[in-house]
């Protein structure tokens, strides 16, 4: 079913679960809302941050994947030149 | 909440395969509260890219020679208390929905994420529950 848009108004990865590699070096992971001029704009979001967590990120990302996603923050921008490409979760 | 003029077709989608749909925190400790045996809980949702596959997979999947015991519904986003409830017999697997929960025992076993519905045919869905039945249904 990839590539159908179920929500008319949005782009093809509204809804769907990414992975952000932050310039900073922080990682975020939820579910894409939309990208706009101030950055993307993300639902539900865990962030990894490699000065505080000390597990390494494939870790993090590891068990997020198996226990799902502890979302901190509900709604989220990542500024745009902090924002990578995203990547999305269930492909990985 | 969304009304439930447009809910109800969703929540038939899924109780049409005689699972039990539960509405309270009541309903949900009494079917949850038993700690014995096996038992699927399928966290319903309104969003379409991800439940609009959600819902014919646990369709697919229930026609599997195996399957959970006994068969539990809950419906985020509309029930919000007896979801609650649910997710609290998920230990430590956060919330999300759709997504589907197997216990055995009062433990979870196996669960499947929205993130991993996301994007994904109904067949490789089922495929995920089915080989959980096999390994923990009898």
């Amino acid at each position: 079913m990839s590539g159908h848009v179920f929500h008319p108004g949005h782009d093809e990865l509204h809804g769907v679960t990414v992975v952000i590699t932050g310039a900073s070096g922080r990682t975020y992971l939820g579910r894409w809302h939309e990208q706009g001029v101030r950055g993307v704009t993300m639902r539900d979001a865990a962030i990894h941050d490699p000065v505080s967590n000390p597990l390494p990120v494939e870790q993090w990302l590891a068990k997020q994947r198996k226990f799902g996603i502890a979302a901190t923050e509900k709604h989220l921008i990542v500024p745009s030149d902090e924002a990578g490409e995203p990547r999305i979760f269930g492909e990985m | 909440m969304y009304p439930e003029m447009m809910v109800k077709p969703m929540r038939e989608e899924v109780t049409r395969l005689g699972v039990e749909e539960l509405k309270s925190v009541g309903d949900v400790d009494a079917a949850l509260g038993q700690s014995h045996g096996t038992a699927l809980v399928f966290v319903n949702s309104v969003c379409g890219c991800a439940a609009g596959m959600a819902r014919p997979a646990l369709a697919k999947a229930l026609q599997h020679a195996k399957r959970p015991a006994k068969l539990y519904t809950v419906f985020a986003g509309q029930d919000l208390d007896a979801t609650a409830r649910a997710r609290s017999y998920f230990g430590e697997y956060q919330p999300s929905s759709p997504s589907v929960a197997v216990l055995k025992d009062g433990e979870v076993v196996a669960f499947v994420h929205r993130h991993q519905i996301e994007g994904r045919h109904p067949d490789a869905i089922a495929a995920a529950l089915t080989q959980a039945f096999d390994t923990y249904c009898a």
